[in-house]
């Protein structure tokens, strides 16, 4: 280290040398404070106008320049409106810098770039550390939930790390994936999960992170081309400027999660008195003498802790941040837990006065996962609750399991919840690495042209491993000894030359480059009975997966601007894939977008600050739903138990697959009109974004003609999708002033969506694909894609009401009259998805307090509740009881009714996700050090008429999810 | 300077190198999946193709017991062939319920079922799947292509290629059986994108009538062929079941032609095994009455389907897994009071002297007021994962049953031979068809059996029902005994009553799928649907 140095400082001394005759003559020092509405801000740049001599604010704020006589400063920050303050006389100087996330000067991350936000063409929105949600936090999406019109993250339920689902404008797809593009630090992540993990994303340490940038249009996003259909969220880390004086951060936030409510269920004495009433003599004999609350055993109160450790500075030209963070999360199920431990490591040197830039950073993390046995929960609702949690006979590890009349364990019956999550140890050990090299060179003998190049490596290795002892009732009759190994590389090399040229009145910006991404995994399944025996499929295919694709592109972008106020953007991007079958691997993406600054011609000029009317158009792709090599006929080899026997001989089979060699990517075409604004005063600004997604060539399952495949359903590009909608945002700040600022955000978006095509032949009589598997039965799917509805719309049979307002049991309208219920009488009613989502954050500070709170609500979706559904018979197979649903004691049925549109219910919902408060203490402790400390209540309350546990599950069926917690967090955090 | 730009034109060549390079990256091999160039230059392969042909009767996928399934848009365990034959031929009718509330599983005994049907879909696309791989092997097998490849003189390739003749031909004649007026696709077809067009009972029964007739010659002779591939006499007796149908298919009588192909497989020298029930148990494989088995193994043929579905679904209740020879029961399938009063010597006992009566009632209601009930009706014991010993199959886990199912066997052949002879075909006698029926009594009886005198049409139907209950006949007796919708026959919960009831003669036939309509707008759907 101490060599670096030496040598950095050498060089140091050898730039300074040669750039020395740029310094100016020094007549004065001038000192001064800068701080905003809650304080002084260090880091800070104070620059003379002119020249390239400056100085950076310290902790407390101060900052001392040695300056010439008639000098200007300029004063910036990021956030914050930059000002400009001619010295005059004066010498020492109290700046207050207004905190602006409307800054027009702020500059945003595009893809192969940045832009300023004024010359945004697109949709494009930029959420920066301090407006992340707060709180006990794993994974990065849920920093933005509730924050970005149009972006829904459904948290995936409450398991550590699990993360949430990400959709921008409600995806662009039916079949395939509505996962965005995740790009960090400009290295695109491939869209697979990683094995080990709840979700690939809680590998990267949220508080690595600077910025969250959602790039919503296709105008914005079809840089990314075969990939942006569902828009594109760049992550950027925090990076060390040039400049900046060591500054050691130090957070901690400890955290107790709690289930807020449990699922109603019968008592004991309940279920005894409905078994005592309604089931025969051998149901009776199965009761038992307990009330068991098997909720209250599964779940507990679970402490986390994060904490995180920061060092940023620069050492002349070499600005650097470090980090090392450490999360333990405990779940609340019983036994679920993630240790994530982190590193990052970004160093950005800057040689030749700026002309080369090099970005190298490295995020690393380490996550040990026990899984809880989710099984339990819903066992937990199903389980006898007249049955002990223990028995003192000591088989099936001293847990209460069900027993056939043989006296063997009853295989129908459902597990004790404890005896599952007891006896099952689910570990995985999952290392990511992702490092990277971005190069950026200035051209010498021409400065108005950049090369760019980034080289990264994103590696993920895995393992883990299950285990259940034979012993317990949940590991008979062998247990599992499951180990399971998996390795991810991929490999990322993409090079770019942009030329930026001013010539009068039109801003030249034009950009060209290529990109080779190769996506590499391998894994090892090795699963075994707890006795050594492998009862599996041994075949080497099942068990080695393998699999390699690469992607090759060419992209470009040209941006014209004229005057500052007329703007155009085009793009390009031609992808080719090795997942596609040969003539149809190459495939172009082209967007065009226009901007008319109105403001600068004047018109609005009274009101606002800036008026900007945006129209883009582009065509995406979207790259999940073929496998890695389609359309090829081929003959896939059968494994070692799906052998057939010739005589004594077992012959391991051959079968030809379907196939279908035009399969080729979705394509999306958007269109979207904006207008931006900012008022006059910049009190208020925002935008309003209306858009129109069509999709088309859809990745469909679609019936091939009996007989003309070796497949009856084949993944075919089919299917059309219209998506519009309206989005709003405000952001506001209705109170500033001394003592006193109060932001508001608001986001608003209706987004609606209607299939268009499914069949190649249009069909009458087509009722389109069914989807939506419920629990109960085998195959019972509710949810149907058909033409002229949204997608995923359920289709279930109308319940028939008796006078007094039951349902009666298996009692529908004959929709169709044809005198009898069948399939045919089923019709579609409501859809999962919502029509308006909204999102309001507040954040007032006062003095050296502040207090926010994010509200999320969602407006028009329907939950399907299965758990209703599927908990009605107290008896299912004769030989040992369940738990029913209390809503059983409503409807008085007897068996499953699973197709009964009773079962629908109004999911809308108002949340506060998050509500904080902090105190600044930078006052308290002179000179020494600022902290804030701060209490974060997540997960505050839901308003909502849906009866069951959570109205926001993705998917619209409701089944036994993991709770999410209530979760009270303290944290503190510490500069110094 | 100069350095630089010397940097960046070696930047570029490179650059250049390196894309030629890469782009070839585009075409990535499947590690495991293997093209046709390679498959058909290796003999092996042929063996291997021909099996999966036959494990498609089987099993239900690549893998065992589920994860790569041949046909899709249904759960893999209930895709088997054999599981939803069985729930067309046997749920439909009075020899089975179910009381699971899987999808539209009901509607089979309720006779609701519409051409949205999930399970009549599966059976229908595995029909034609089957159908797919028979082209592709005959198509890739002619003496031609074989020479091309330098297998011309391979005598056993031409011996799978008749045999993967009789597997298409059998799965047309359950096609023209189920749903009649079908898609028809040969190996003159081409593959991939093109519309099959539809054929109708009389053509598809000539078609099969000619396939088996020219591979009659071919075919490995009865009995010689590897236990579990298709004989001669599998086809005679495939022939034998198409003429004994021939009037519900044709609406003209072959029952001479039935009788000829019945003398040439009791000819072949099979014999009735001494015990009834072992032919539903392991071991059943060695038996010399089985024409043509489906196979199955605890540990190396492994399907949530077939026998496993037929072992398992009927146990539950009271009853013992352990003596099944499985882990446990699923409490699905049981008979009615109507099928059981087949067996009855007096008004309403079971004659407890038959065999073949496997009926388990204890904590069971004879009575069906609710089909979801298990405890309603009575169960039955037929398929069993135990050898004759009692002992247990091979899978340790109890799940997967090495037991066989009957598919042909020469019980049915004797039955087959005896109608034909009362609905007077010739080339048989009624002193014959007379001797057969005892014969299969008599092997049933415990004690006391004295033989019948004579016979007529409906004791042979009922003959059928006591001797081949469960084992997929059921529903094409029925009509061609002109009982199964009409009101000559009523069993509990027929056509959705309590008492049963009569139901539309549209219902001989299942509809073809909506689905392939859908995707084949050429076809027309079948009356009534």
């Amino acid at each position: 280290m101490k060599k670096l140095n030496l040598i950095l400082r050498r060089a140091a001394i050898l730039l300074f040398t040669l750039f020395s005759f740029t310094a100016w003559s020094q007549t004065r020092t001038v000192t001064g404070v800068v701080k905003d509405a809650t304080g002084p801000i260090p880091s800070v740049s104070i620059l003379e106008k002119g020249t390239t001599n400056g100085a950076i604010t310290d902790l407390d704020g101060k900052f001392s320049l040695a300056v010439g006589s008639n000098a200007t400063l300029i004063i910036s920050f990021v956030g914050y409106t930059t000002q400009e303050v001619a010295i005059g006389t004066q010498n020492v100087f109290n700046i207050t810098l207004l905190e602006d996330s409307k800054t027009l000067g702020e500059v945003v991350v595009v893809g192969y770039g940045t832009q300023k936000k004024k010359d945004l063409t697109g949709s494009i929105v930029s959420i920066s550390e301090r407006n992340f949600q707060k709180g006990n936090i794993a994974s990065a999406e849920q920093l933005i939930a509730g924050k970005v019109a149009g972006v829904v993250i459904t948290p995936n339920g409450g398991a550590p790390g699990s993360g949430g689902t990400i959709r921008i404008r409600g995806g662009s797809s039916l079949n395939g994936t509505n996962d965005p593009l995740i790009v960090i630090d400009g290295v695109p992540l491939a869209t697979s999960g990683i094995g080990g993990v709840a979700n690939p994303l809680s590998l990267i340490n949220p508080n690595d992170i600077e910025s969250i940038t959602v790039l919503k249009d296709a105008s914005a996003a079809a840089i990314y081309g075969s990939r942006a259909s569902n828009g594109v969220l760049m992550i950027v880390t925090k990076k060390g400027k040039k400049g900046d004086k060591l500054n050691v951060n130090f957070s901690s936030v400890l955290s107790s999660a709690q289930a807020a409510n449990f699922l109603p269920v019968l008592t004991g004495d309940e279920l005894r008195s409905l078994v005592g009433s309604k089931g025969n003599v051998t149901e009776k004999s199965f009761l038992g003498k307990e009330n068991t609350n098997w909720q209250e055993q599964i779940y507990r109160s679970a402490f986390s802790h994060d904490e995180n450790l920061s060092f940023t500075g620069s050492v002349n030209i070499l600005p650097y941040r470090v980090s090392l963070g450490y999360l333990d999360q405990n779940g609340i199920l019983l036994g679920s837990n993630l240790k994530r431990t982190s590193a990052s490591v970004n160093l950005s040197p800057r040689f030749f006065d700026d002309h080369l830039k090099i970005d190298v950073s490295y995020k690393g993390a380490y996550n040990k996962s026990f899984f809880a046995d989710e099984g339990a929960i819903g066992a937990a609702v199903t389980f006898d609750p007249t049955q002990p949690i223990r028995t003192d006979k000591g088989r099936f590890q001293g847990y209460y399991e069900w027993l056939d009349n043989s006296g063997k364990l009853n295989t129908l019956a459902g597990k004790n919840p404890l005896g599952l999550l007891n006896s099952r140890e689910d570990v995985s050990d999952v290392n990511r690495h992702i490092a990277n090299a971005i190069i950026d060179y200035k051209f010498h003998f021409l400065p108005d042209l950049r090369a760019n190049f980034n080289i990264a490596i994103d590696q993920a290795n895995t393992e883990g491993y299950v285990k259940k002892d034979s012993t317990a009732g949940s590991g008979f009759p062998f247990g599992t000894n499951n180990v399971y190994t998996q390795a991810r590389t991929n490999k990322t090399f993409e090079g770019y030359l942009n030329y930026a040229k001013k010539i009068n009145n039109f801003d030249f910006d034009v950009m060209g480059g290529y990109g080779y991404q190769d996506f590499y995994y391998k894994g090892v399944n090795d699963f075994k009975g707890m006795d050594g025996v492998v009862r599996g499929d041994t075949a080497r295919f099942f068990t080695i997966p393998l699999e390699q694709s690469t992607l090759i592109s060419f992209f470009g972008r040209a941006k014209i601007g004229f005057k500052d106020r007329y703007l155009a953007t085009f793009t390009v991007r031609n992808d080719g894939s090795s997942r596609l079958a040969p003539g149809y691997k190459w495939i172009t993406y082209p967007a065009a977008a226009l901007a008319w600054r109105m403001s600068e011609d004047g018109i609005g000029k009274g009101l606002f600050s800036d008026l900007k009317l945006r129209v883009g158009y582009g065509i995406t792709g979207q790259q999940e739903g073929i496998g890695f090599y389609n359309g090829l006929k081929l003959f896939a080899p059968g494994g070692t138990t799906a052998q057939y026997p010739f005589g004594t001989e077992y012959i391991s089979v051959l079968r030809p697959n379907g196939f279908n060699e035009t399969l080729t990517w979705q394509q999306t075409a958007t269109t979207n009109f904006a207008i931006d604004f900012t008022t006059k005063n910049e009190r208020v600004s925002g935008s309003i974004d209306y858009y129109m997604r069509k999709s088309s060539k859809l990745l469909s399952i679609v019936n091939v003609p009996a007989g003309a495949n070796f497949t009856n359903e084949l993944l075919t590009n089919i299917g059309e999708l219209d998506i519009n909608g309206v989005e709003l945002t405000l952001n506001t700040t209705p109170v500033k002033s001394e003592n006193l600022t109060w932001d508001a955000n608001f986001v608003l978006a209706y987004n609606t969506n209607k299939i268009t095509k499914l069949t190649l032949v249009e069909d009458p009589n087509f009722k389109g694909l069914e989807v939506g598997g419920i629990a109960g039965g085998v195959g019972n799917k509710i949810q149907l894609n058909t033409i002229g509805s949204p997608r995923n719309s359920f289709n279930l049979y109308k319940q028939v009401y008796a006078e007094n307002g039951k349902p009666i049991e298996g009692v529908y309208v004959d929709k169709n009259g044809d005198g009898k219920i069948n399939s045919d009488d089923k019709y579609l009613y409501e859809q999962p998805d919502a029509t308006y989502t909204l999102g309001f954050t507040s954040n007032l500070s006062y003095r050296n307090f502040n207090f926010g709170f994010v509200l999320r609500g969602s407006v028009g979706n329907y939950m399907y509740n299965n758990v209703y559904s599927n908990n009605i018979q107290f008896s299912p197979s004769g030989s040992y009881l369940n738990n029913v649903s209390p809503n059983v004691l409503e409807t008085g049925f007897r068996n499953g009714q699973l197709f009964s549109d009773y079962y629908m219910q109004n999911a809308s919902f108002l949340k506060m996700d998050n509500l904080s408060i902090g105190y600044n203490l930078s006052s308290l402790f002179k000179n020494k050090f600022r902290a804030q400390l701060s209490a974060i209540v997540q997960n505050v309350f839901t308003i909502t008429k849906y009866t069951g546990i959570d109205p926001e599950i993705n998917g619209g069926i409701d089944n036994n999810i993991y709770l999410r917690p209530r979760t009270i967090s303290l944290g503190i955090n510490v500069n110094f | 300077m100069k350095n630089i730009k010397n940097l960046i034109l070696c930047g570029l060549t490179l650059a250049l190198v390196l894309f030629e390079s890469c782009v070839k990256d585009l075409d990535r091999k499947d590690p495991y999946n293997v093209t046709s160039d390679t498959v058909y230059s290796d003999p092996a392969s042929y063996r291997a193709l021909l099996a999966k042909i036959y494990a498609g009767l089987a099993l239900t996928g690549n893998q065992g017991p589920d994860g790569k399934g041949d046909i899709a848009g249904i759960d893999e365990g209930f895709s088997s062939y054999l599981r939803n034959y069985y729930y067309a031929q046997e749920l439909t009718t009075d020899e089975a319920v179910i009381g699971w509330n899987d999808a539209t599983i009901k509607d089979f005994h309720n006779m609701k079922w519409g051409s949205n049907d999930g399970f009549l879909k599966a059976m229908y696309y595995r029909i034609f799947f089957q159908i797919a791989l028979c082209n592709e092997f005959i198509r890739e097998t002619t003496d031609e292509k074989l020479s091309t490849r330098g297998l011309g003189s391979d005598t056993q390739i031409k011996a799978y290629r008749s045999e993967a003749k009789f597997l298409r031909a059998l799965s047309y004649w359950h096609a023209l059986d189920l749903f009649g007026n079908v898609p028809f696709v040969t190996d003159k077809d081409p593959l991939g994108a093109f519309l099959p067009a539809q054929t109708n009972r009389a053509e598809l029964f000539s078609y099969i009538e000619s396939e088996l007739k020219a591979i009659e010659t071919e075919l490995i002779a009865p009995k010689l062929n590897e236990y579990g591939r298709a004989d001669k006499a599998a086809a005679w007796t495939l022939l034998a079941k198409l003429y004994l149908n021939a009037e519900v298919y044709t609406g003209q009588k072959k029952d001479t032609e039935c009788i000829t192909y019945c003398n040439k497989v009791i000819a072949a020298g099979y014999t009735l095994d001494s015990t009834y029930d072992n032919l539903f148990k392991i071991g059943n494989d060695k038996s010399n009455e089985m024409i043509f088995a489906v196979r199955f193994d605890g540990v190396r043929s492994k399907t949530w389907g077939g026998m496993t579905f037929l072992v398992h679904a009927p146990v539950g209740g009271t009853m013992t897994a352990s003596e099944f020879g499985i882990n446990g029961g699923w409490s699905g399938l049981r008979t009615t009071k109507d099928f059981v009063a087949l067996f009855n010597n007096t008004q309403s006992k079971v004659d407890s002297n038959d065999r073949r009566a496997m009926f388990y009632s204890n904590g069971q209601d004879l009575e069906i007021e609710d089909i979801s009930e298990f405890k309603q009706g009575y169960a039955i014991t037929k398929y069993k994962n135990v050898d004759v010993t009692g002992k247990a199959g091979s899978d340790p886990a109890g799940n997967f049953p090495d037991t066989d199912y009957p598919m042909f066997r020469l019980a049915d052949v004797h039955l087959m031979y005896a109608e034909a002879v009362l609905r007077g075909g010739t080339g048989g006698t009624q002193a014959q068809a007379l001797t057969y029926v005892n014969a299969l009594r008599k092997r049933a009886y415990k004690a006391t059996y004295t033989n019948l005198a004579a016979i007529t049409l409906n004791d042979i139907l009922n003959e059928r029902g006591r001797e081949l209950y469960w084992e997929c006949h059921r529903r094409t007796d029925l009509i061609r005994f002109k009982k199964f919708t009409t009101g000559d026959y009523l069993w509990q919960w027929k056509g959705g009553v309590k008492g049963g009831k009569a139901v539309s003669d549209d219902l001989n036939l299942f509809p073809i799928p909506a689905s392939d309509i859908t995707a084949n707008p050429t076809l027309k759907q079948n009356k009534g649907y």
